[in-house]
């Protein structure tokens, strides 16, 4: 592959050396495992958790004479990614032989495509802030191959155990492109391709149960130079240790440069505790893993009619979403990006922002999703699936304040209840007496006996017109909140004369 | 009573069908020949004695409520490298010390749905690794056939020997047997009797033990080309459990062999004639000429320029997917252990010891050809003459050609121990020099006894078909079977 540099270097990025500014670059290997009912090759489930070696064919323990037969399902979900990530659909893919020896390996070989994958060049778009802006990193290559399963060290003293229920369970090697710049932007990359693929349903990206990792390859340059020897962290299973691996190896690079050294292309592991990354095998120690074709599978072909049968089916996907939102509802390009962040917080949102023909503040709306639901949300560890306050009932809190009958701060007592009690909005408003006061003669009431008993405050207002806030207070404390602090304003402006 | 051993498959078949003997009576019949012939042949490795008769008496039932199969109650023997559920499966290898399969291979299943009685499991060479029969670890299998006069031990030719011997000794009314380079073709030329190497596709491959998964094929050794046929018949179909399985409808075989060769072309394949080939090879294939023409068929001369390219090529391509079918067998999970201070040296060990010299050999040879740098050399160039093979018989088929027609073995079976050949392996990988060009091209090859050397050993002909045209191969090849007329009856020496 030749490398070709997409980037303009940022000084945002840099990093500062003894030698002057160091620039990193980073490429990703990402391994995502397919969401489907059974492995790659044989009809045995995929489901996660099961005891060791339940999940387990004839195919999957390599018993002799036993052949791998295409789950189509896989292939769908491969093409739909491929799809997802803007890329080409190779009609015709290959299915290789990678040969080694590990106990968890149980043919001797993993069926993967090497020269010829199902997916082709690509693209994903990254939001990095104002700052920055929109960053696109190419996608090289997304292929299918089976997992290995595991080998579990700790269970004997001298032997190891093997659980081959993760055996042969699809996989989506996706590759990208050196275009990434910084372990944010790495961090960013990894969270939309999981964004994606969520949205597309092809993969759960439960990194914490392994069904995506990430091989990461890292170098360092001068800015806008020659790229450098990489050097690939393997098989880092959380985003936080992502960046951190990122950091502590780019700077070890620098130091061993900056000393005189030279990089030597290794593969690395990230140890989480120490927080160091550290030598698993050198260049020369490299398996070769002659590579040919499997004999026991036919080419991979399908027609167009397949790509675009799955692409008429296809979800909105996060950018289209992302772009609908800012246009429909008039919110910005970075709440849009919050919400788009989870398909299912886009979908509450929208079903809050509008109801049937009905469409509410999308601002007020967004604000109200991001802020005091998502907070009130994570706090509880809570997922918006299962949020306690249904999108129809924060919608009717929304009319309620847009509609001048709450205050903002009754409106979160509202939601308190609602959060905690449930019930229509509307009628608890109603029920609780916690309707905003709009009528001017009640107000006056309440200013007037404000002002009457507070003559020093009084004065001093005249001196300093900022003071009214304090009487906003007052009068909205006697009214229990109630009171319409518009009005209230106005009215206090008139009554001190100021 | 007539020996009921002695019986074509067709005859014990319709003789079971007709009552006029039982499956038991076949199957004891045949189970008592193994009991005195097996230590001088070292047919079979494992016989399923309880387990025949049981079947046979299931059989019997069948027959007698008038529910039979096409193959009720007729006895089989069954190469060691098909998956038997619970029965010795081990490719003749120790690597495979004392696995037993939960599973039963597709085409053995196919012979069991129509009624066959398996009698046990026949030896051959390591992982099917062989023309002589001598890499087994369970020892080599004799041939039935001994020349005039001798005594001396000759191979069955490899790598199904145990199955090509046990047909050829009435020790099975037919057998199932595996054809990667030859090991169809060539035992049964070794030793008098028929054997057809189906068209790549048309047996599933599912439950039988890997060797080079491209060029494998499953067919049947028995006595006679209608044999041949009926046993084919119920062995092949589709089978969505092997991906490179031909989705094709099986014809009835054995309604073709009757149907001559009158108005079909055969091919003649110059390359064929090799410098320094016995001239009665050469008279061999000449005599079948002859008698193809009487029989009213055209005799053309083609040329299959890429032909003496194959061998090497095969002995490329077969071992590399062998070292890598064969990465399986590692120590972890079934079959040899032998322990280790690391997972490392454990591996080292048990395939040091689990595998004979000539299997290590082609996973060397499979491993290298396949290394970095030099895989562009080998395995990439094998497979460009591969394709250059199969475009060979492609333009000679489009050409109006329906079968062609070459010698089965540059020579008759040689004696066990022979020490030319094992002195230099390509010399025992000469064996295959015509039939390995019919693997490579995935076509169908039929190997039928048409005479006999000077010194009394049977000697065969190949016919080689176009794809899914097994049924010219079997009407030809019944044509040279009845010209030829041969006595094949080897003198029963080793009985006890």
């Amino acid at each position: 592959m030749t490398l070709i540099d997409t980037r303009t270097p940022n000084p945002d990025y840099f990093i500062a050396g003894a030698t002057g500014d160091w620039e990193m670059v980073i490429g990703l290997e990402i391994h995502a495992q397919v969401s489907s009912q059974s492995k790659l090759f044989s009809p045995s489930s995929t489901e996660f958790g099961q005891p060791p070696n339940s999940n387990v064919s004839f195919v999957d323990a390599a018993m002799p004479g036993m052949l791998p037969v295409i789950n189509e399902e896989c292939v769908r979900q491969a093409i739909r990614t491929g799809l997802g990530l803007k890329a080409q659909i190779n009609k015709r893919s290959l299915f290789d032989r990678k040969n080694y020896f590990y106990p968890d390996l149980p043919q001797g070989y993993q069926i993967s495509q090497f020269k010829d994958p199902i997916v082709g060049e690509g693209e994903v778009h990254l939001d990095m802030g104002e700052k920055i802006g929109t960053v696109t990193i190419g996608i090289e290559r997304l292929h299918l191959e089976q997992d290995a399963g595991k080998s579990i060290h700790d269970q004997h003293p001298n032997m190891s155990f093997v659980d081959l229920n993760r055996s042969g369970v699809a996989l989506m090697e996706i590759v990208s492109k050196p275009d990434i710049r910084s372990s944010a932007e790495a961090r960013a990359y990894i969270t939309k391709l999981r964004t994606i693929m969520r949205y597309l349903g092809t993969c759960d990206g439960n990194m914490e149960q392994g069904s995506l990792r990430a091989d990461i390859n890292v170098s360092v340059r001068k800015p806008g130079g020659e790229f450098g020897t990489r050097c690939e962290i393997k098989n880092v299973n959380s985003l936080r240790f992502a960046g951190q691996a990122i950091e502590y190896e780019a700077r070890r690079q620098i130091d061993v440069l900056e000393d005189g050294g030279e990089i030597a292309q290794q593969t690395r592991l990230y140890d989480p505790k120490s927080g160091k990354t550290r030598s698993m095998r050198s260049k020369e120690e490299a398996h070769d893993y002659r590579y040919f074709p499997d004999p026991d599978l036919l080419p991979l072909e399908f027609d167009q009619a397949l790509i675009d049968e799955l692409a008429a089916d296809l979800p909105e996907l996060p950018d289209e979403k992302q772009a609908r939102l800012v246009a429909e509802y008039g919110i910005t390009v970075y709440d849009a990006s919050v919400l788009i962040a989870d398909r299912k917080s886009a979908d509450f949102y929208e079903n809050v922002a509008k109801s049937g023909d009905k469409k509410r503040d999308g601002k007020l709306s967004a604000n109200w999703v991001i802020n005091d639901l998502s907070g009130r949300l994570a706090k509880e560890g809570l997922d918006i699936a299962s949020s306690p306050v249904s999108a129809e009932q924060l919608g009717g809190i929304i009319d309620l304040i847009s509609g001048g009958e709450i205050s903002g701060k009754i409106a979160k007592d509202l939601f308190e209840i609602v959060w905690s009690e449930g019930g229509n909005p509307a009628e608890l408003v109603e029920s609780r007496g916690m309707k905003q006061v709009s009528d001017t003669g009640a107000i006056e009431k309440i200013v007037g006996e404000i002002i009457a008993a507070n003559p020093d405050q009084v004065a001093k207002v005249k001196d300093k017109p900022s003071m009214v806030g304090w009487f906003v207070g007052q009068v909205m404390k006697a009214s229990q909140g109630k009171a319409n602090p518009q009005a209230v304003n106005k009215i206090l402006r008139d009554k001190l004369g100021l | 009573m007539t020996d009921l051993t002695k019986l074509s498959l067709k005859e014990t078949r319709d003789g079971l069908r007709a009552k006029q003997f039982s499956s038991v009576e076949v199957t004891s019949a045949y189970l008592g020949a193994i009991d005195g012939a097996n230590q001088s042949l070292n047919a079979y490795i494992c016989v399923e004695g309880e387990g025949a008769k049981k079947q046979a008496q299931i059989s019997d039932e069948k027959l007698a409520s008038g529910n039979g199969g096409a193959l009720e109650g007729v006895p089989l023997g069954i190469k060691d490298l098909f998956a038997t559920r619970g029965v010795h499966t081990q490719a003749a290898s120790h690597i495979l010390d004392g696995f037993l399969p939960e599973y039963e291979s597709t085409v053995t299943s196919n012979l069991w749905d129509d009624g066959a009685v398996m009698l046990g499991k026949l030896n051959m060479d390591e992982f099917a690794m062989g023309s002589s029969n001598e890499t087994s670890y369970f020892g080599p299998v004799v041939n039935p056939w001994r020349a005039d006069g001798s005594s001396q031990n000759l191979v069955p030719g490899g790598s199904s020997g145990g199955s090509a011997s046990a047909v050829s000794a009435w020790l099975c009314a037919g057998a199932t047997a595996t054809d990667t380079g030859g090991s169809i073709r060539q035992p049964a030329a070794f030793c008098g009797i028929v054997g057809i190497k189906p068209t790549y596709g048309r047996c599933s491959r599912w439950g039988v033990v890997a060797f080079a998964s491209s060029l494998d094929q499953a067919g049947p050794l028995t006595r006679t080309v209608e044999d041949n046929a009926i046993m084919l018949t119920s062995m092949a179909g589709f089978d969505k459990k092997d991906s490179t399985s031909a989705d094709l409808a099986v014809p009835d075989f054995a309604a073709a062999v009757e149907r001559g060769v009158k108005g079909l072309t055969i091919g003649i394949p110059k390359e064929y004639r090799l410098d320094g080939m016995p001239d009665e090879i050469e008279t061999l294939w000449q005599q079948g000429i002859a008698w193809l023409k009487e029989e009213g068929a055209t005799v053309k001369d083609i040329s299959l320029p890429h032909t003496k390219y194959a061998l090497p090529a095969y002995y490329i391509v077969a071992p590399a997917e062998a070292s890598s079918n064969l990465a399986r067998y590692d120590g972890v999970k079934y079959g040899l252990r032998v322990a280790g201070k690391s997972i490392d040296e454990m591996y080292a060990l048990t395939r040091a010891a689990g595998f004979g010299r000539e299997v290590q050999r082609r996973v060397m040879i499979g491993t290298y050809v396949l290394s970095a740098g030099y895989y562009d050399a080998y395995y990439v160039r094998a497979q460009k003459v591969r394709t250059l093979i199969k475009q060979d018989f492609e333009k000679v088929f489009a050409s109006g050609i329906d079968a062609i027609l070459t010698p089965a073995t540059p020579s008759a079976a040689f004696g066990i121990g022979d020490k030319e050949m094992a002195a230099d392996p390509v010399k025992m990988y000469l064996n295959d020099i015509f039939t390995v060009t019919v693997n490579m091209a995935g076509l169908p090859g039929i190997a039928v006894p048409a005479g006999m050397d000077k010194q009394g050993l049977p000697l065969a002909l190949q016919l080689i078909g176009k794809p899914f045209d097994e049924e010219t191969l079997f009407a030809a090849g019944r044509v040279i079977e009845r010209s030829a007329d041969l006595d094949l009856t080897p003198k029963s020496w080793w009985r006890k």
